[in-house]
């Protein structure tokens, strides 16, 4: 990918290879290179509410600053933890990907996520609308904000032992 | 189904004193038996009064496996109302929350009042003269509310709310006292399901002895000032209290059971941005007492048979089958209090709590365990007898252990067998 090109010019084959990768690392659990595709001012965030934006304000499944991922990520790496020491695995899926917005150096992302995880000889799924808010910069693409909206995220879940 | 016609359980072998037999997790006639005896007649947790604020508000909830429907009327009255239209039984709400004037089935029409009553039925010249609208209201639970925690019961002669939660009544407003001078008000919740008997789930709130096991990796992901104040199974002050009637409470933290009670202890590292922030807008004295507020209790309150008050926020059960029972763990805050102090509660809510939290996780994992190793062995008994002969008389004439013993799981086994009896 070229360094510094504006946002507008960022093609959709460019932002799905980027999207991809990200997948790929989370479903490998390598979970060190997907810290470093954050640019560290935006937030994860998996909201309960189904609607709004105004995450800070309500109770969310998880509502990550570059401190809470990295603290997160320690957890499923130390191995203390039962549910992610061997966590689920999981197969994902990211598709359906739609350029919302593209401005200065910035692109607004939507797409579509299936997730299907097997522990305990049981499988689970889990559909979700994702927005990646994506930043352009030297290296390439980078994520500033990614907000999961689970289909079923203010109903009855289950434990979640990987990121989405 | 009446459970008079079935032979008696036999209680006596499934719960003896200081274990529990197998088949308590296992075996679906004694779960059918305890939706009947224990969900279908004591007093369950239903909802909070916040979570009703107004005249028309609404919210479902269930009572054991039965869908209800919390309703303020224009009174301002709460009702209990089984969600289930006389008519043909379709349900007659489906939206979670929210303000209504009424209740119609989607079926043939029948509408229902905020409080139940059968208000209007479409083309009634299909019912004979004798037919009486006033005969076939939605099914009514009993209800009352205690600090703002609202109970319901199928049972029209239950005893009165403040009879049966007794000694857990002072906890009860201790733990409110996490308002800081404001109503305390819910701020939304996390929900999960797992495959397991409810009753794992209500020995847990009181169980202390899991916590540094499964939850290190959660007490790694503290500063040392935090850390230390999760370091009760290291200290020896703390306790486990039986308070009768299946409730019990255990005091992890000491210093925190009163939040009033140490006025000018000094505010701990990680409260002192917050404490910055309420600065601009509140008094010396108040900015102590909404951060020791947003700290949260000490302590879990265990409520027989589905609701606990712990450290900082409402832990709800729901029983769904003998295999599966659904958690909801509902974040507290304060109505009207600063916004800055609530978004501090619900972040340290989403820390620990739900499906994604660093402690719930692995909380779900160990409950599953247990169901799961259940599946062997079903003649060896599950032990609840920790800390038995090390107990203390609490001066109710009821037993007092040490942190880690499971003291608040005999309470509740107690109960279950009491209640199973009658």
């Amino acid at each position: 990918m070229k360094d510094l090109n504006p946002a507008t010019e960022v093609s959709l084959q460019e932002v799905t290879a980027f999207l991809w990768h990200e997948a790929d690392l989370l479903d490998r659990r390598d979970y060190d290179p997907w810290l470093a595709l954050w640019t560290g001012d935006g937030h994860y965030v998996i909201p309960v509410e189904k609607e709004g934006e105004d995450f800070a304000n309500y109770l969310n499944i998880a509502y990550d600053d570059a401190a809470m991922r990295k603290m997160r990520v320690q957890r499923f790496q130390a191995g203390f933890s039962i549910s992610s020491a061997p966590p689920a695995d999981s197969v994902r899926t990211v598709s359906r990907i739609v350029i919302d917005r593209a401005e200065g150096d910035r692109l607004t992302v939507r797409g579509a996520q299936h997730v299907v995880e097997d522990k305990f000889g049981r499988q689970r799924v889990f559909a979700a609308n994702v927005t990646w808010v994506l930043e352009t910069g030297p290296g390439g693409l980078r994520i500033r904000d990614k907000i999961v909206r689970l289909l079923n995220s203010d109903g009855m879940l289950t434990s979640i032992s990987y990121l989405f | 189904m009446s459970l008079d016609d079935l032979p008696p359980l036999p209680t006596g072998d499934l719960m003896k004193g200081d274990r529990v037999a197998t088949p308590m997790y296992e075996d679906p006639a004694i779960f059918e038996a305890e939706m009947e005896k224990i969900f279908g007649r004591v007093w369950v947790w239903v909802g909070h009064v916040s979570e009703v604020p107004g005249k028309g508000s609404f919210k479902l909830s269930w009572v054991g496996t039965q869908p209800v429907i919390i309703s303020r009327d224009r009174k301002g009255e709460l009702h209990v109302l089984v969600n289930r239209c006389r008519h043909r039984a379709a349900s007659v709400c489906e939206i979670k929350k929210g303000k209504t004037s009424s209740f119609q089935c989607p079926y043939h029409g029948w509408g229902y009042g905020l409080d139940g009553s059968l208000r209007a039925i479409p083309y009634a010249e299909g019912y004979a003269a004798d037919f009486d609208k006033s005969e076939y209201g939605l099914k009514k639970l009993r209800v009352e509310v205690f600090e703002g925690l609202i109970f319901a019961s199928f049972n029209a002669d239950v005893e009165p709310l403040e009879e049966f939660l007794g000694n857990a009544k002072p906890w009860i407003r201790l733990f409110m006292k996490q308002g800081g001078g404001f109503p305390v008000r819910t701020l939304g919740e996390h929900q999960f399901k797992v495959p397991m008997n409810w009753k794992i789930q209500l020995e847990n709130t009181t169980d202390a002895y899991h916590f540094p096991i499964v939850h290190k990796s959660f007490l790694q992901s503290l500063d040392g000032e935090a850390n230390e104040t999760f370091s009760f199974m290291d200290d020896d002050d703390g306790y486990v209290e039986d308070l009768g009637n299946g409730h019990s409470v255990m005091v992890m933290m000491p210093e925190l059971i009163d939040l009033d009670a140490d006025p000018d202890a000094p505010i701990p590292e990680r409260f002192r941005d917050l404490a910055e922030t309420l600065r601009k807008d509140y008094d010396e004295a108040q900015v102590k007492r909404i951060v020791r507020a947003v700290g949260g209790c000490g302590f879990n309150l265990n409520l027989f048979p589905n609701a606990a008050c712990s450290l900082s926020f409402f832990r709800i059960l729901r029983p769904v089958s003998v295999h599966e029972t659904e958690i909801r763990h509902i974040a507290i805050g304060m109505e009207g209090g600063p916004e800055a102090a609530n978004q501090m509660r619900m972040r340290l809510h989403e820390h620990f709590q739900g499906p994604m939290g660093f402690g719930s996780p692995d909380d779900a994992e160990v409950w599953e365990r247990v169901q799961r190793g259940s599946a062997g062995a079903g003649d060896v008994d599950v032990m609840v007898n920790r800390g038995l002969g090390l107990e203390k008389d609490s001066g109710n004439g009821l037993p007092v252990g040490d942190i880690s013993a499971e003291t608040g799981m005999r309470s509740a086994y107690k109960m279950w067998k009491k209640v199973m009896e009658q």
